[in-house]
């Protein structure tokens, strides 16, 4: 029993500490890197090396470009995938267990394997080094759409759509007065969990972006590459680039780690 | 799954539209994510295919079609064996001990108790963290001279490992930043999956005398199944697309050798990253397509051997 309780706090232990470390190199100067025990405590160089950091590399735009990209990415990957699961959780039509099938298995394609025509493929329609690159292909997912479907065919009462249908609602009326009301815990879920994972995207920005209209990813990325020994830089743009969603994610950690639950089981 | 009734009762005039609006809209409100998916998703996996038959490089005009050359090409390619070497030893380093570690994590929290939340929150905190800021973090803390692991270590004799320089210390710190940031998500996949598993299996093995760890061999293991299947197959798609990770290795850690190629002996450089080094600093776009086509089958190999193998784990885990 003890012992359970020693080795979950050991193992939060080790989860929390890598981010704290991060913060007490990022608060320090350089030269307190060098010391023989490393510094443990955060010192009071913080505002000075975050200052540095938006003077190195565009970190306001970057920050901006996450923003956008994230949020507008979130808020369709949540409409969409509502409505795509709407369709597969209650409505009747030919082709649609293949269909939600269809869409199960291409979770499984690597994302990675078709990345070269998908860069030429941006490259023909001018869109390297802009944010188009990176929500257009974003707009819906096979996971949202999993995951909505999921969440409707439970929690979405068919004897409801029914009442509406007999009061004459077309289908369109139908998602927008019953099921986007219904629906609304678990997208605000799905946009949570989509909005950290696009914040969080490294590899596909960086193959299409340019260094001057970067992410925040692509902009660290950036700073720990050019500065090889200054650490500190390094460390103080990773604190602000993370710590909005580790704050985020603190405040609403019930609600993600239910919704991430929830979706896995299916078995 | 339930479904609406196909015809409800209505008016004269607006049957045409009703019927309409009931059998064709649903495939409207599907559309999006096809249409997303064929544009963004098939096409460049087939187009994969027709480029890795071209000598296609992006500066020259004019694609040569040369059959299977490159393919031929990669087979005698040494960096091509290399990567992969090296993508199998990371991902098993990474993946085996993560599971387990997952597993038996997910069995500690799988009972009331205080702090529940706070646990599962720190649990998935690394999560939450993006891999560059991960990869950043960890090079300090890997640091040959002033890293925080090498003093730890010194406690107990060990000298001033130069971690990224050598091939298995390599491995072992990026091993250890990919566990470091899946464990905990994995862990509350598979506390999801253990709190479907009826109680009264666990009361009458308590009865029996049965101790926690045979209870999670014999009852929880078995009964998760098909959740560990799951995420093996998951997991093992993950690991042989490793490519940020050993990229900014590379970069922050200060070795030198340029970032792309996994080193200055190409000690860590994943086949995902000889893929990008091919396409996107070499632009040789054909011989890239067919490295990513081999790296497909190479996944689609080893994600059918591990389906296989944990399908016929049966009692125990040993």
């Amino acid at each position: 029993m003890r012992l359970r309780y020693l080795t979950l706090v050991a193992v939060a232990f080790f989860s929390a500490f890598p981010l704290y470390y991060s913060v007490v190199v990022a608060s320090r100067h350089n030269s307190a890197l060098a010391e023989v025990p490393p510094p443990l405590l955060p010192g009071g160089n913080l505002l000075a090396n975050v200052s540095r950091v938006f003077d190195t590399v565009p970190f306001a735009l970057a920050l901006l470009n996450s923003f956008v990209v994230a949020g507008s990415i979130a808020v369709a990957v949540m409409f969409f995938s509502t409505l795509a699961g709407f369709a597969f959780a209650k409505l009747r039509f030919r082709g649609r267990d293949i269909l939600l099938l269809i869409t199960v298995a291409t979770m499984m394609v690597p994302a990675l394997l078709g990345s070269i025509p998908l860069y030429m493929l941006m490259v023909k329609l001018e869109w390297t080094g802009t944010m188009y690159a990176l929500v257009v292909p974003a707009l819906v997912n096979a996971f949202g759409v999993f995951f909505m479907t999921q969440f409707l065919s439970r929690a979405l009462p068919t004897e409801l759509l029914e009442a509406g249908r007999v009061d004459g609602c077309t289908t369109w009326k139908l998602f927008w007065h019953v099921v986007l009301p219904v629906a609304r815990p678990a997208a605000a879920v799905l946009g949570m969990l989509t909005f950290m994972s696009a914040w969080n995207d490294y590899f596909w920005p960086l193959v299409v972006l340019q260094p001057d209209n970067p992410t925040v990813q692509v902009a660290l990325s950036t700073l720990a590459s050019g500065y090889v020994n200054d650490y500190v830089l390094g460390l103080a743009g990773t604190a602000v680039g993370t710590l909005p969603l580790v704050l985020v994610f603190v405040l609403f950690g019930k609600q993600i780690i239910g919704g991430i639950m929830q979706g896995a089981v299916k078995g | 799954m339930s479904a609406l009734p196909l015809a409800v009762p209505r008016r004269r005039g607006r049957g045409v539209r009703h019927t309409l609006d009931v059998r064709v809209s649903p495939y409207a409100y599907v559309a999006p994510f096809f249409l997303l998916f064929c544009a963004f998703g098939l096409f460049p996996l087939v187009y994969t295919a027709w480029v890795s038959l071209h000598e296609w490089t992006l500066l020259e005009e004019e694609q040569t079609f040369v059959g299977l050359d490159n393919f031929a090409t990669l087979l005698t390619d040494g960096y091509f064996w290399n990567a992969a070497f090296n993508t199998l030893s990371i991902g098993v380093l990474s993946t085996a001990p993560q599971l387990l570690l997952a597993i038996w994590l997910a069995h500690l929290l799988n009972r009331p108790m205080r702090f529940q939340t706070l646990f599962r929150v720190s649990l998935l905190l690394p999560n939450v963290t993006s891999v560059v800021a991960v990869v950043v973090i960890f090079s300090q803390l890997f640091g040959r001279d002033y890293g925080v692991i090498n003093w730890v270590l010194s406690w107990f004799g060990a000298g001033a490992i130069d971690w990224a320089a050598g091939t298995a210390t390599s491995h072992v710190a990026l091993s250890t930043m990919i566990m470091w940031r899946w464990t905990g998500y994995n862990a509350l996949i598979f506390l999801a999956a253990m709190q479907a598993v009826p109680k009264e299996l666990y009361e009458a093995a308590t009865l029996d005398g049965a101790s926690s760890f045979t209870q999670l061999r014999r009852i929880t293991v078995p009964m998760i199944r098909p959740t560990i299947v799951f995420v093996v197959i998951v997991s093992t798609i993950g690991a042989m697309q490793i490519i940020a990770e050993p990229l900014l290795f590379g970069a922050s850690s200060g070795v030198g050798g340029g970032a792309v190629s996994g080193g200055p002996d190409r000690q860590y450089q994943t086949l995902a990253l000889f893929v990008y080094e091919q396409g996107f600093t070499k632009f040789d776009f054909g011989y890239a397509s067919a490295a990513s086509w081999l790296m497909f089958l190479a996944v689609v190999l080893v994600a059918g051997i591990n389906f296989l193998l944990t399908r016929r784990l049966k009692g125990g885990l040993g």
